[in-house]
């Protein structure tokens, strides 16, 4: 049955896309395209052999690139860009399509010129190049990385219905990321037992500091120079930067060049004016790290439209900064009931974990919703009840459950009314 | 004081080597305490990156200014981004003290968060602005100009005066209407949401 949804979820998919590119097309013209030629029309789609089983094709090359029929991009603007998971299948994201969120822009960094610095309460005030980082012992490990604010389009506006998931969600992706574990750094350095937190400093013209409690440091932190395989890419922190899974993506501060050890928080613009959490008792909650659990549907999803009525594959993804996806439910009455969902493996911890479930879709008016749980017990709450406990004025933290409307033409549209 | 890290990690590992040293797992049982890669930092090298400054002051520099002073400053280098005022057209706004009373964040989205009604700590607004002004020309700004800029705003958020002199000694004792307002966090996974 699945191979059968899939042949006919496909089609779908890139009929949906392509109207999409035509809507794009006739309100800025051609010329405007960021895909340079405009695929939208039959006549326009790139040129390939009728038969291509009677002529040779190309040649090996040294840097592959994707088809020319897939036109897959983020979306961006001057400081951040969305992964585009409508388009995504599985877990990882390819790196060129993972998120970006940065405070001064992506500097130009000559891998060879630059140094990580740590210093403060070590027994060693140290610099260590890039080099030396690499020849440390190395780990590699997959995990998501996600922007706290990611979703709150979602979260203000509970009216929003013509966003995709990469414009409410797209601030959340998955790689594998190589490092050098920060313990061992720590203890080459002689860090004093005494000290409980660190200053992370970048070396962008924001020149980012984050204060992370030394817990986190010992525990899983990680200097990463590679991902995916390769080096980082520079909007990613080319050449190092700093990887703290499960925690807010804002904490791992990119091109990193300073670590100064302490035992107290330095407090930082950006952990008292920004990624704080004013809450209705009239606190605001700070140094609040940890992602927690929450789930995507990608398939369907506006702006896709169900043909015809039948069985339809749900697909979408679920994550917990606190470890695994124990469980994904989804519903299609708008959360009355709720069913489980297939787990794809891997389900590793901290990571964007791909769930599936068959649905049979009868041509009637259908809120189809998801619902996470990781191994802790936390159960992804509803948009009411994350805003009678954080307030409607939150900026960050946004993990209420939410899905699409699909209506009886088939048009789908967002929704959070669970 | 600096106190030495504790040696029982170094003597267990040697202690381990000796047992398994033939063992093909040696290899990862056998990682030194230290690896000795890097070198040593220079007084200097630290210098000259070791810019930040936390509430109690660690970090000012010498050098000081008045909200006077900083006016042309902040005229010349910020009021393009931050308007005249710091209403913060086209950007960030620096200034606005409502409401006086309470900390209704959580529940009022349209409150815009300033310096006057949101930051906790004034030496932050030291640390930001040298660190990252002005936005088109970042880290430009001399220890003077900085503070003079900081007294600025800082009168602006009618939290000192006009002719209040700031510098590592009186910056540390500006007491923020946001001081007190700020928690640790309380989540800790499960079935209870916080």
């Amino acid at each position: 049955m699945p191979k059968q949804i899939d042949r006919l979820g496909d089609p779908v998919r890139r009929i949906s896309r392509r109207a999409m590119l035509a809507g794009t097309a006739g309100a800025f013209g051609t010329a405007t395209l960021p895909f340079g030629k405009a695929h939208a029309r039959q006549q326009d789609r790139p040129n390939v052999p009728d038969d291509p089983t009677k002529v040779q094709g190309r040649d090996a090359s040294e840097l592959g690139t994707r088809s020319q029929f897939e036109q897959v991009r983020r979306s961006a603007g001057r400081s951040s860009s969305q992964t585009p998971h409508q388009d995504l299948d599985g877990i990882i994201t390819p790196s060129d399509l993972h998120y970006e969120r940065h405070h001064g822009g992506i500097p130009e960094i000559d891998p060879d010129r630059h140094s990580l610095l740590i210093h403060g309460m070590v027994e060693r005030d140290t610099m260590f190049t890039v080099a030396d980082l690499k020849r440390f012992p190395s780990r590699s490990v997959i995990h998501f990385m996600e922007c706290s604010g990611n979703g709150g389009r979602s979260y203000r506006n509970r009216r929003t219905e013509d966003v995709t998931p990469q414009q409410v969600d797209g601030l959340t992706s998955t790689s594998e990321w190589t490092g050098v574990p920060l313990a061992t750094l720590m203890r080459e350095v002689g860090v004093d037992p005494e000290a409980s937190w660190i200053l992370a400093e970048g070396g962008d013209a924001a020149v980012m500091t984050r204060s992370i409690p030394m817990g986190k440091v010992m525990d899983d932190a990680l200097i990463a120079y590679g991902q995916n395989g390769e080096a980082l890419r520079p909007e990613q922190g080319y050449p190092i930067r700093l990887f703290l899974p499960g925690w807010e993506g804002s904490a791992s501060v990119k091109w990193i060049r300073r670590i100064e050890v302490g035992d107290e928080a330095f407090m930082t613009r950006e952990e008292t004016s920004k990624y704080t959490d004013p809450l209705p008792d009239g606190t605001a909650r700070q140094f609040s790290f940890t992602m927690d659990t929450k789930s995507i549907i990608t398939f369907p999803a506006y702006p896709d439209t169900l043909p015809e009525r039948g069985w339809w594959e749900m697909s979408g993804l679920a994550w917990s900064g606190r470890g695994r996806i124990s469980r994904v439910e989804i519903s299609t009455d708008g959360g009355q009931s709720w069913s489980d969902a297939e787990l794809q493996g891997p389900v590793l911890p901290i990571c964007h974990t791909r769930f599936r479930a068959a649905f049979n879709w009868q041509g009637d008016e259908t809120v189809v919703l998801s619902r996470a749980t990781d191994e802790t017990g936390y159960v992804q709450p509803t948009l009411d009840e994350l805003i009678a406990v954080r307030g409607i004025g939150t900026r960050y933290h946004h993990n209420h459950i939410r899905g699409c409307r699909i209506r009886p033409n088939g048009s789908t549209v967002f929704t959070v009314d669970a | 004081m600096r106190v030495a890290t504790p040696r029982s990690a170094g003597v267990w590992t040697a202690v381990a080597v000796v047992i398994v040293a033939s063992a093909a797992i040696a290899a990862q049982q056998d990682q030194p305490e230290r690896f000795g890669f890097g070198r040593p930092a220079t007084e200097a090298e630290i210098a000259a990156w070791d810019i930040d400054v936390t509430p109690d002051g660690t970090g000012l520099p010498p050098g000081g200014g008045t909200a006077v002073e900083g006016r042309s400053i902040y005229v010349e280098k910020c009021e393009i981004c931050h308007g005249a005022h710091g209403e913060g057209r086209p950007f960030s706004q620096l200034v606005g003290r409502e409401p006086r009373q309470g900390f209704p964040f959580g529940n009022q989205p349209s409150l815009v968060r300033t310096i006057g009604n949101y930051w906790p700590f004034a030496p932050t607004l030291y640390d930001y602005t040298f660190r990252t002004m002005p936005f088109d020309e970042p880290g430009t700004l001399e220890p003077d100009e900085v503070y003079a800029l900081t007294a600025f705003l800082l009168y602006l958020n009618d939290i000192v005066a006009e002719d209040d002199v700031i510098d590592a000694n009186t910056l540390p004792r500006v007491q923020m209407p946001a001081r007190d307002k700020f928690v640790g966090d309380n989540r800790r996974g499960g079935r209870e949401l916080r």
